[in-house]
């Protein structure tokens, strides 16, 4: 059909996670003001902080974006500069999303708490999760490029990388909206 | 072989037709859909029969047409090849609007009928609260500051509004002869209404897995002239009966005091136990246990003797109680009526 | 023995399907035929614990369900399709075998339940989920079930969920990735075209179906209250995510059946399928549709008439363009030259019970209606005259049909007969009082009524009946393995099918082709108006093939799985983390391997 049947089988994974993430994000949008306790959403979200994280993952996304673009013209130098960088910032991301709990968790709100934190932890954990997947994937294709068996041939498998963690980004928007700016 | 599939057919939907028109006769068929009595259950059993008849014509003709197209068409020796047809618009159209104009003849009796029974009594309504529990039910008349377990007791002709909820798992209110179910859900109400037309016991039972003893989560409605209805209600409000001295059934009382038994069960002015149904007036009822077994002697003794190898999973343990006591409580239980 | 073990080859694997899934539906039906012996007598049956039947009823369902009639019809998709596309293997070989072990060691864990109670401290053998195939909250709560029983469920569900979900990406891409020249979607055969339908569904239902175990996962084992009102959570979010994975669900497994049905029926008529077109539209339509009909589940719920209506609405939709391949089904028929063999009479069976079931299941969009019909045997006859009467005489007919292509080896016509008429018989005989014990009111999963109720009659003949069901699979599977003795003398194209898998050999060679054909038509191997058929392919390929070895990693990648369960179900962190462990170092071995297809 045109497509690269691994490209493809990508793509329905991808169509998969949708309805993955969507459930969780219906889960969250169901229960959305009936937590019985607090601490509630308006008390303890930290809008600007997130924006910084959300800007995080968006700045990877153009690293991805970078390091494919190197990786298929052949120049490695770069390649390996940008999977590198792409990986570092979502080490980022997940260094303030781990901040992010403690902090919830110091102000009281647990996993069991209530229905906010229940929903909150589940659905930000299992996106946190997708994130280290994504992060663990990278050092592997950075770590096959320092030993030089990473080049333009394996220009598909970067690219594939890359919707991976684009898919992961564009979920972190809509429940970055979902979540912190729609309240 | 072919003939004897239609047969077989034919012999099965006659069959099928005089069996639904036998089951309407509700004596021998106490839970019945057939049978109903009252507006609820009457609009449901039309609604039904309706549809039912749609589907029954389908069934012939499409059942019908394949039987045809088995026997006309089975191959002959030295036929020629097929005609090798592919399709034809205008057929593909037709039995896509037929099905579609059926359908519009079931949908407009269902949202109508929807509608009329979406559990709004009118003005005037006796409102009962049913609390679902694993596995018996409570029932509350607000207005008549009255509570009845298992049985439920209702005047003729009144309107009822049910409004139910369940102190634990979900449950289902199902009494076919009054209506259709409803779930009894933790956290939520839900409302039947209906009015029952004609005076009589009615059978029901859960209709929502709700564990191990679901099978034995059995109910009865009495469905009583105003008068008897009344004495009834004033029954339930009176306190319960203080048995005669020195009779059995006041050692039972003593018997009652003295055992697990207070733990769980409520009896006005005696024990305040909130586990199990209340006992204030057990003895007026006609069935013990969920309306597992009719409330005689016997049913009792071997409840209380050993509940959980009647019911499974029910919290009542087995109770360790002398023969003369055993028999004393029983006198007392049934001294409440 | 090793090279099963390490096998890529779809027919092999195709095979392994088979014969597991197989294995399951002998014990579903074993569970089945406890269940309707307790059911024989009122007043407490034949002595089967109400716990028992509790386990049995649920196990059925999920055993059937999951475990059974999904599994037999991914033995079809992969036999066959590659070899309908004219393609040597599926998209991704070694996920092909992954999806099989993940699925024979879900279904061992499942099962491992029925003996597993010793371990954990409890007071019978079986500790087999409990609470229904459809696990409703509350009830599943750690407070309402406290054993390990409704883990074993969630927690083998969502093994169970991962090969689907990866047979369901590979799929997909083998059917669009992987087609012949000139293989046209509109030229694809209609199995194939229902599996891909079926794939979608697959991996857009089944995330649904995660969440909601996860989220049960989470209240069971870490205190959360998703499904529990005590916390402000509301059991009724279980039913939705269920049934939005749910109503798809019974369209993933009647969607196989009804393409094998449109394969039977043509072959056999000596005729094109009526209304190719009308029929791929009409299962695309009919999984569109699919997913707005989920809360005809829900009718007495308390939705509110706003919703009840709009559902009873969709549900009554949908009947439309499953009438639609009826009637074209028949319109096959019509006109033809029909040959009787089994395989069409399974496949005739199906279009007669579907009529019934899809029929009662019209008397159950009617959202009143269904008041008195929803949670009574009545909903238990529909069920099963769609998934049993639909389902599984569709299966058998792709067995009849396809068995000789598979082993080389006739099943016999003279057993597939009897084997026939005692299923059509057994059949009716069990489900169809069942809508008459129903509607006298007689509930589900009871483990016993009253003698009162007067359905007594009904239960005996539905006993009776499923009892001639097991004595018709027995045959059937006796006449399975009688085959073995029988010499491998099928030809390629034994009922004269129209489509490539009876080009080749029956087996055909591990390569399925010698050379890929070229195809011009829907029928590649019939005369048309348009086509000759097909020149014959070359006995022998013109250049040597290469074919894949196997691989270990598949197999060692799934055992991973049940490890993390196993440590889960035990509250043993290292045990999860060693399974995780398994699972990521068979990843990258697998990964790094070098694997040419």
């Amino acid at each position: 059909m045109g497509v690269d049947s691994r490209k493809m089988a990508f793509w329905a994974f991808i169509g998969s996670e949708c309805l993955l993430f969507g459930s969780l994000i219906a889960t969250y949008l169901v229960y959305k003001g009936r937590s019985l306790v607090g601490p509630y959403p308006h008390e303890i979200l930290n809008i600007p902080f997130t924006s910084f994280s959300t800007f995080d993952l968006l700045m990877s996304s153009l690293a991805m974006v970078l390091a494919l673009a190197a990786v298929q013209r052949g120049d490695m130098k770069q390649g390996k500069l940008w999977l590198f960088v792409t990986a570092l910032l979502g080490l980022v991301f997940l260094g303030g999303q781990f901040w992010e709990f403690s902090h919830f968790l110091h102000e009281g709100l647990g996993l069991t708490t209530n229905l906010f934190g229940s929903t909150f932890y589940v659905l930000t954990g299992t996106h946190g999760a997708h994130v280290t997947v994504g992060v663990i994937w990278l050092l592997t294709l950075w770590i096959q490029a320092v030993r030089g068996k990473l080049g333009p041939k394996q220009a598909l498998t970067v690219e594939i990388t890359g919707l991976y963690w684009h898919f992961v980004d564009v979920v972190w928007i809509v429940i970055f909206t979902v979540v912190y700016l729609i309240q | 072989m072919l003939r004897g599939a239609i047969y077989f057919d034919a012999v099965r939907f006659v069959l099928a037709v005089l069996l639904l028109f036998l089951t309407a006769c509700s004596g021998q068929f106490p839970q019945s859909v057939f049978a109903p009595r009252s507006d609820f259950s009457t609009e449901l059993a039309g609604l039904f029969k309706g549809i039912f008849w749609w589907a029954v014509a389908v069934f012939v003709i499409v059942e019908s047409l394949l039987l045809i197209a088995l026997v006309r068409y089975r191959a002959r020796r030295g036929a020629a090849q097929p005609k090798p047809v592919h399709g034809h618009t205008a057929l593909e159209i037709g039995w896509t609007l037929a099905p579609a104009l059926i359908l519009v003849f079931i949908a407009v009796p269902t949202m109508r009928a929807i509608f009329a029974t979406a559990g709004h009594a009118p003005e005037g309504a006796l409102r009962v609260e049913v609390i679902g529990h694993q596995w018996w039910w409570e029932y509350r008349y607000p207005t008549l500051n009255i509570s009845a377990y298992n049985e439920l007791h209702l005047p003729v002709g009144t309107p009822i509004q049910v409004e139910m909820t369940s102190a634990d798992v979900n449950h289902s209110f199902w009494v076919p002869r009054l209506g259709g179910k409803r779930d009894l859900i933790q956290g939520r109400t839900n409302r039947i209404a209906f009015r029952a037309d004609s005076t009589g016991e009615y059978w029901g039972q859960c209709a929502e897995f709700c564990g191990a003893s679901h099978a034995n989560m059995r109910l009865r409605v009495f469905v009583q002239s105003d008068s008897v209805f009344q004495r009834w209600v004033d029954q339930q409000r009176a306190a319960p009966a203080t048995p005669a001295k020195d009779s059995p059934a006041e050692a039972g009382l003593q018997v009652f005091r003295r055992s697990a038994c207070i733990g769980c069960h409520t009896i006005a002015g005696v024990a305040q136990g909130k586990i199990g149904p209340d006992l204030s007036h057990v003895g007026g009822r006609a069935t013990i246990a969920g309306a597992l077994f009719p409330n005689t002697t016997e049913t009792l003794h071997r409840w209380i003797m050993n509940a959980p190898s009647l019911k499974p999973g029910v919290l009542m343990p087995p109770q360790n109680l002398s023969p003369q006591d055993l028999d004393a409580v029983i006198a007392y239980l049934q001294s409440l009526k | 023995m090793k090279s099963w073990l390490t096998t890529t080859d779809h027919k092999r694997i195709g095979l392994l399907y088979f014969w597991t899934a197989f294995g399951f539906f002998l014990i579903g039906g074993l569970e089945a035929l406890i269940i309707r012996a307790q059911l024989v007598r009122p007043d407490g049956g034949l002595g089967v614990s109400a716990e028992m039947f509790n386990q049995l009823f649920t196990m059925h369902g999920t055993t059937m369900i999951f475990l059974a009639l999904m599994p037999l019809s991914a033995a079809f998709f992969n036999y066959i399709i590659p070899l309908q596309i004219g393609a040597r293997d599926v998209a991704f070989p070694r996920l092909n075998a992954f999806s099989y072990w993940v699925f024979l060691l879900g279904g061992l864990f499942l099962n491992a339940s029925f003996i597993a109670g010793p371990l954990f401290g409890a007071d019978r053998l079986s500790v087999a989920p409990d609470a229904g195939w459809f696990g409703y909250a509350n009830l599943t709560s750690r407070q309402f079930s406290p054993g390990p029983n409704v883990d074993f469920w969630l927690l083998g569900l969502q093994i169970l969920g991962i090969a689907s979900l990866a047979a369901g990406f590979n799929f997909i891409v083998t059917i669009l990735n992987m087609r012949a020249p000139g293989m046209r979607m509109l030229r694809l055969p209609l199995f194939t075209w229902m599996a891909l339908i079926t794939q979608f569904l697959v991996i857009t239902a089944f995330p649904v179906i995660t969440v909601a175990l996860v989220l049960l996962m989470f209240d069971r084992f870490f205190g959360t209250h998703f499904f529990l009102p005590a916390g402000g959570g509301d059991p009724i979010l279980w039913q939705h995510l269920f049934w939005m994975f749910g109503h798809p669900e019974v369209y993933i497994l009647i969607l196989p059946a009804m393409g094998i049905v449109s394969e039977v029926l043509p072959t056999f008529s000596k005729k094109p399928l009526f209304g190719y077109t009308v029929v791929v539209y009409s299962g695309v339509v009919i999984a569109f549709l699919g997913w707005s009909v989920w809360s005809h589940h829900m009718f007495s719920t308390g939705l509110g008439p706003i919703a009840d209506s709009v559902f009873a609405g969709t549900t009554m939709l949908i009947a439309i363009p499953t009438g639609v391949k009826i009637f074209n089904w028949i319109g096959t028929l019509w006109g033809g030259q029909i040959r009787f063999t089994t395989s069409l009479l399974f496949a005739v069976g199906f279009i007669a019970m579907f009529i019934i079931g899809g029929l009662s299941g019209v008397t159950h969009a009617s959202a009143p209606s269904d008041l008195q019909q929803t949670d009574t045997y009545y909903v238990v006859a529909h069920i099963h005259y769609v998934l049993f009467g639909g389902t599984v005489l569709g299966l058998f007919a792709g067995m009849y049909y396809w068995w000789p292509k598979m082993t080389g080896r006739f099943l016999s016509e003279s057993l597939g007969k009897v084997h026939f008429w005692l299923t059509m018989i057994g059949m009716n005989l069990a489900f169809f009082p069942m809508h008459f014990s129903g509607l006298l009111g007689m509930p589900r999963r009871i483990y016993t009524y009253p003698a009162e109720l007067g359905v007594a009659r009904f239960n005996q003949l539905s006993t009776i009946g499923a009892f001639l069901i097991g004595v018709a699979t027995l045959i059937f599977f006796w006449n399975l393995l009688r085959t073995r003795w029988q010499p491998a003398n099928a030809p390629a194209n034994p009922w004269g099918g129209a489509t490539l898998e009876w080009a080749m050999s029956s087996p055909p060679p591990v390569y399925n082709f010698t050379v890929i054909p070229t195809v011009a038509s829907r029928l590649p191997l019939w005369q048309t108006e348009r086509h000759a058929p097909m020149v014959a392919l070359p006995a022998e390929p013109p250049a040597p093939i290469h074919v894949p070895g196997g691989s270990w990693w598949p197999m060692i990648t799934a055992l991973g799985l049940p490890i993390i369960a196993i440590g889960a179900l035990a509250h043993l962190i290292p045990i999860v983390l060693a399974g995780a462990a398994v699972v990521i170092v068979g990843i990258y071995r697998w990964a790094y391997e070098p694997f040419e297809m």
